[in-house]
């Protein structure tokens, strides 16, 4: 019989030869309810203290994601903050920015901000900007390209701060709440992931402090330093503000039902087939109207990948899309949807399109179905700078979704206004042309010559398939020849391409 | 000329809102607003010019609101501007 006093030696030399304590029983228990445990903890402060706590100091790199678009109070509210505190030299490196982050033009002035990197930018701060209010060129990365980046360390994060419409005191946080006392809604926090998961700091805000355990969660307790607790995280009505809209206009439509009939007659549209639609009206809507032949030749989808809309979701509780997959929640529709439907998951902006990660979702997508500014006659496409020179747009999935789906159809009428669509060189380099298959215009569908069998579908089926350069030369005779833009010497923004490698250089409008 | 002050145009998108108004200067004294200036500015200038000279308008302030009209639109608001202005029907 051996009892554990005769072992006492035996485990004590056992601890010596593994370099460890022997036990000691002085085990106590805290015989508190554990209800009122999971209402606080100690990582519950102020935003200043979360700032002090986290360590932060000039020229450091804070990080934001855009999820609540044109609604966001985050960014303004903690640079505000930083700015309050002194802080100077700061990076900041946002999934994107929009209109109303004009504040930070004042905080550029002052020396609080000194360098950006986005996805892109509107507004105020975007004409600013293109002027050269910055010494530093803005850095514009797609949404795989971030994710690279973060991932790789070209993108080092020092404090994250991440806008969350719920969290838990110990920062389990999501972007819905499933309490009563819910204020927000963005849905996914996709882009946050990356940030969360490699940012030295994490600092989550909330407009919705609820019990322990706010789970499943998008945001980890495990990655989250300090939980600080706000009036409001963001505006959820402006969340398809900006780009997203469900188009009435008359040409998009007419854009959307063209669009549908290239999906339709593109050899990819079969059972199991995947499908992302990027924003701007035509682009959104195709959906509306390949749901039809849908039903009629009975072909559902596997998955529909990237900023989820309405339209989406109809389908997917219709039983014709299997999975939502969603980095960004395009409309409250689809954020809702987030927080009801099981089949329909966030995505970290990595797994949804980063270019290294082979288990990527744009990996597995079939079609994509994309807007544009400009397409020029190589198919190469703008998205991010307007024709007069000034930045008003965003990269966003496009490039990473482009190279990677089975096929990229670019939807845009020939002319905005006086402004060709189709042109000889565009503007800023986005999108490369190798990556770019299809551009559907009012005035016909230009198909690239690297994907002859896809014309020759297209051509099949009766569409009105024509030479690119037809397209560009029926623009320039409507318009009449445009002046050359005014720029300037100055670089003012600096395009990633999704590898990694710098694409194209924005330079300063004179004016 | 005798002119009045006289417009035409909306500031719909693809319209151009052109107002015309009597001057004691000399020559057509045109400002204009347009979200295509860079690019079409002098042309849209010069579209306005030709079209009020073309009706007998040689002297006015004229300000131009562009929300990217083509060629054939500023001549047909210009040329509106100016019937309404002189009171001179070109369509008689």
């Amino acid at each position: 019989m051996s009892s554990i006093k005769e072992r006492a030696d035996l485990i004590k030399k056992a601890a010596a030869d593994m370099g460890k304590d022997t036990y000691k029983n002085n085990t106590s228990k805290a015989g508190i309810r554990r209800a009122d445990f999971k209402k606080e903890s100690p990582k519950v402060v102020s935003l200043e203290e979360a700032i002090r706590n986290c360590g932060m100091k000039d020229g450091m790199t804070i990080s934001f994601h855009h999820h609540f678009r044109g609604g966001d109070k985050v960014v303004n509210m903690v640079v505000d903050k930083l700015a309050e505190m002194g802080f100077k030299n700061l990076s900041l490196a946002a999934s994107s920015l929009q209109d109303v982050h004009e504040p930070l033009i004042e905080h550029i002035k002052n020396g609080v901000i000194t360098s950006i990197s986005t996805s892109g930018m509107r507004g105020k701060l975007a004409d600013a900007i293109s002027r050269g209010l910055m010494e530093k060129p803005v850095v514009f990365r797609s949404h795989g390209g971030r994710g690279s980046a973060i991932a790789n360390g070209d993108l080092h994060i020092d404090v994250a701060f991440i806008g969350a419409s719920s969290s838990d005191p110990l920062g389990n946080a999501l972007g819905f709440s499933r309490s009563e006392n819910a204020k927000s809604i963005c849905g996914s926090l996709g882009y946050a992931i990356p940030d969360a998961q490699k940012a030295d700091k994490v600092v989550v805000l909330t407009d919705d402090l609820v019990d322990y355990p706010n789970t499943p969660s998008a945001i980890s307790e495990h990655q989250v330093d300090y939980v600080v607790v706000c009036d409001s995280v963001g505006d959820s009505s402006k969340i398809s503000s900006g780009a997203i809209r469900d188009t009435k206009n008359p040409r998009d439509i007419l854009l959307a039902k063209e669009a549908a009939k290239v999906v339709i007659n593109s050899g990819y549209f079969n059972d199991g087939f995947s499908i992302q639609t990027g924003s701007g009206g035509a682009s959104l809507a195709v959906v509306k109207y390949i749901r039809e032949n849908m039903i009629q030749q009975g072909i559902k989808a596997s998955f529909a990948l990237g900023g989820i809309t309405a339209h989406m979701v109809k389908l997917h509780e219709e039983g014709l899309i299997d999975r939502l997959i969603d980095v960004q929640s395009f409309d409250r529709a689809a954020a809702e949807s987030l927080k009801k439907n099981p089949n329909h998951r966030e995505v970290s902006a990595i797994g949804y399109a980063s270019a290294d990660d082979p288990s990527s979702a744009t990996h597995f997508l079939d079609i994509v179905i994309l807007s544009a500014l400009e397409v020029d006659v190589n198919f190469n496409v703008n998205v991010l700078v307007g024709s007069d020179g000034i930045i008003r747009g965003a990269i966003g999935g496009h490039p990473d979704t482009a190279a990677d789906s089975g096929i990229s159809i670019v939807v845009c009428p020939l002319l905005r206004g006086r402004i060709p669509c189709v042109v000889d060189e565009v503007t800023t380099l986005i999108t490369p042309g190798s990556t770019v298959d299809v551009v559907v215009t009012e005035y016909g569908i230009a198909v690239n010559p690297d994907r002859p069998e896809i014309a020759e579908r297209l051509k099949a089926a009766g569409l009105n398939v024509v030479d690119i350069h037809a397209l560009r030369d029926r623009a320039n005779s409507v318009i009449g020849k445009p002046d050359p833009l005014p720029f300037g010497d100055k670089v003012v923004g600096i395009v990633m391409n999704r590898d990694g490698s710098v694409m194209d250089v924005i330079k300063n409008i004179k004016a | 000329m005798e002119l009045k002050e006289a417009f035409a145009g909306t500031l719909e998108s693809g319209d151009i809102m052109i107002q015309i108004a009597p001057t004691n200067q000399k020559g057509l004294q045109i400002e204009l607003d347009s979200s295509v200036e860079y690019q079409f500015g002098n042309q849209i200038r010069k579209v306005i010019t030709e079209t009020l000279t073309e009706r007998g308008i040689t002297d006015a302030a004229v300000k131009a609101v562009d929300k990217g009209a083509l060629d054939c639109t500023i001549r047909a608001r210009a040329t509106a501007a100016a019937v309404r202005a002189t009171g001179v029907d070109v369509w008689k």
